[in-house]
């Protein structure tokens, strides 16, 4: 019954919730980030982040640290926290905990079969994995000729299993097959994990909704805006777009035959809440598009934390850290090509 | 037939019918008088209730202890219900923000101490709610008196078994409230715990109407 979730939640999720808040005040917050646009070199960076949460993980990386180490090591603290959740949580909570790694799996997913298919060796490639989406059998996909035997072979064990219906076809794997498919993949897991908490009701349902709404609004435009000029016809854009949120279903159908980033824009304006977003866009430029999204999803995400007694909190921390996991790559990128002036092109201040 | 205004006293009807039978002269069978007797029992019921309703009369005939007994049971059984239930909603949540806060433990047992009252308050009632039991005797047992004294015990433990469960539960959600803002910013629990402080008073409220219910729960004096 919404409105007396109070009573009963405690009992099995109010443990953890009190966890998961907790971590969200270890976030790096704008005073933070400002130490970290300041520094000079990688070294500095990982001093600053010594004297935060990310401490314990930097501190024993030898001298001369990488880009790459340094989002390493904070996905490490990323990971760390999830399997701390998801060991101590119960049903129903555990599998919300699990839905959520769903897209990381097809991620690296497709980053396997992609790399497979330009001859890269799989250890390298299960290296670049992220750790939140790792499955067992999963170096079993290097030896996959085409979806048939994807699906057959490794896929039909893993919680992938069920999304790939609508994509399994007999045509061997390339470029723009992956592409596709990753898409309807991750269109399925979109549309599984909305009625999943529909079902679960109350209020992780309604903020749930509307988290998960944006996400599909924001995939939609973006697949439509990458493929304007290639030859993905309507009818095939038209399959990857989700069926619920706020453009579904006459948003999609304007989104289905836009031809240029200003009709796009025309579609999206006749809806309030990315009217918003897309005023901040000069005509013509789609660059600042992906951190407009970025600051929007942000906003909504913070905003599941003023309730309690949902899991919706779950999914923000994971989707908060890893914003702020983007937000160091991109200073630690900045920092190591000397380009200090584009660091605030790309970070997102969460507080 | 019988304008008998003593209500209760089968024996007396049951004698003066046989007296005015011995005036007339007419000596019954015991097998008649058996007869006779459940005729006019049945009649003193329907008049004593004022219709045939067969629920009505069993409710009436219900012992008043009965009543008094199950309302001092509520009053502790469903406080403490109320305070179990606030104090295991504060305290999970505690125990969870307390770990990356420890500073917090200390003050927010206030929360639990307030859930806590919840369970005394339903204890001390249940207390003097006993204390009013006395005995009649069998004959007065469904006096109105009786029964008046019976309802005011059940009455006033229901008031306070109700009061405590949901004032504990109140407490103990802003409690859980309490605990998580306090390890985000320490300047609010002060101010939570004003909100918790007012919640509370829920359960004296109850605590005040259930003893002024049960203070007029006297029951017939012998004799």
């Amino acid at each position: 019954m919404y409105g007396f979730e109070a009573l009963t939640f405690n009992v099995h999720g109010g443990y953890l919730e009190a966890i998961v808040r907790g971590y969200r005040s270890g976030l790096l917050t704008a005073a933070d980030y400002n130490n970290l646009c300041q520094c000079e070199s990688l070294e500095d960076i990982k001093m600053h982040l010594s004297a935060t949460e990310y401490g314990p993980y930097l501190q024993n990386e030898p001298s001369p640290l990488h880009t790459t180490t340094i989002v390493e090591k904070c996905t490490l603290k990323l990971v760390d926290e999830y399997k701390q959740m998801l060991c101590q949580a119960t049903e129903p909570l555990s599998t919300f905990l699990e839905y959520i790694t769903y897209g990381h799996m097809i991620d690296n997913v497709v980053l396997i079969v992609t790399g497979t298919l330009h001859e890269r060796d799989v250890q390298e490639l299960l290296e670049k994995c992220h750790p939140l989406g790792m499955f067992d059998s999963i170096a079993t996909l290097a030896v996959a000729q085409n979806m048939r035997e994807l699906y057959r072979l490794v896929l039909v064990d893993t919680p992938l299993a069920p999304y790939f219906s609508e994509c399994i076809t007999s045509e061997d794997l390339d470029d723009m097959n992956i592409e596709i498919m990753r898409n309807t993949l991750y269109k399925a897991y979109l549309q599984d994990f909305y009625r999943f908490c529909q079902k679960l009701g109350g209020a992780t349902s309604e903020i749930m909704s509307d988290i998960l709404a944006f996400e599909a609004d924001r995939r939609a435009v973006n697949i439509t805006i990458n493929s304007i000029g290639t030859e993905l016809t309507r009818d095939d854009r038209r399959k990857l777009y989700s069926n619920f949120g706020l453009l579904y279903p006459y948003g999609h159908e304007e989104l289905a035959i836009s031809e240029d980033i200003d009709q796009v824009r025309g579609v999206m304006e006749k809806y309030p809440p990315y009217q918003s977003i897309f005023s901040k866009l000069s005509y013509g430029e789609s660059q600042m598009l992906d951190k407009a999204f970025y600051e929007e999803e942000v906003k909504r995400l913070c905003l599941a934390f003023e309730q309690q007694f949902h899991y919706g909190v779950f999914f923000a921390y994971m989707r908060l850290r890893e914003q702020e996991i983007r937000n160091l790559m991109w200073i630690s990128e900045c920092v190591a090509q000397n380009q200090k002036s584009r660091v605030h092109d790309s970070v997102v201040f969460i507080f | 037939k019988r304008s008998c205004t003593h209500r209760y006293c089968f024996a007396v009807c049951i004698k003066q019918d046989q007296r005015s039978r011995h005036a007339r002269g007419t000596v019954p069978t015991s097998k008649e008088r058996g007869v006779r007797e459940e005729q006019i029992v049945k009649k003193i019921f329907a008049t004593m209730v004022g219709s045939s309703s067969s629920w009505s009369t069993a409710l009436v005939k219900i012992s008043p202890y009965t009543f008094a007994s199950i309302g001092i049971a509520i009053s502790i059984g469903v406080s403490v219900l109320g305070a179990a239930w606030g104090i295991y909603i504060t305290g999970s949540s505690l125990i969870g923000a307390a770990i990356k806060a420890p500073r917090i433990t200390s003050k927010n047992l206030i929360s639990v101490i307030f859930c806590e009252a919840v369970a005394i308050y339903g204890v001390i009632v249940a207390i003097i709610l006993q204390t009013k039991l006395e005995s009649v005797p069998s004959s007065r047992i469904y006096d109105p008196e009786s029964l008046r004294a019976g309802y005011a015990i059940f009455a006033s433990g229901i008031i306070v078994g109700f009061a405590n469960l949901v004032c504990g539960l109140c407490v103990g959600i802003i409690g859980s409230s309490c605990a998580l803002s306090d390890a985000q910013n320490s300047s609010l629990f002060v101010k939570i715990l004003v909100i918790e402080i007012f919640g509370s008073a829920l359960g004296l409220f109850g605590v005040i109407v259930g003893i002024i219910m049960s203070a007029q729960a006297t029951w017939p004096s012998k004799g």
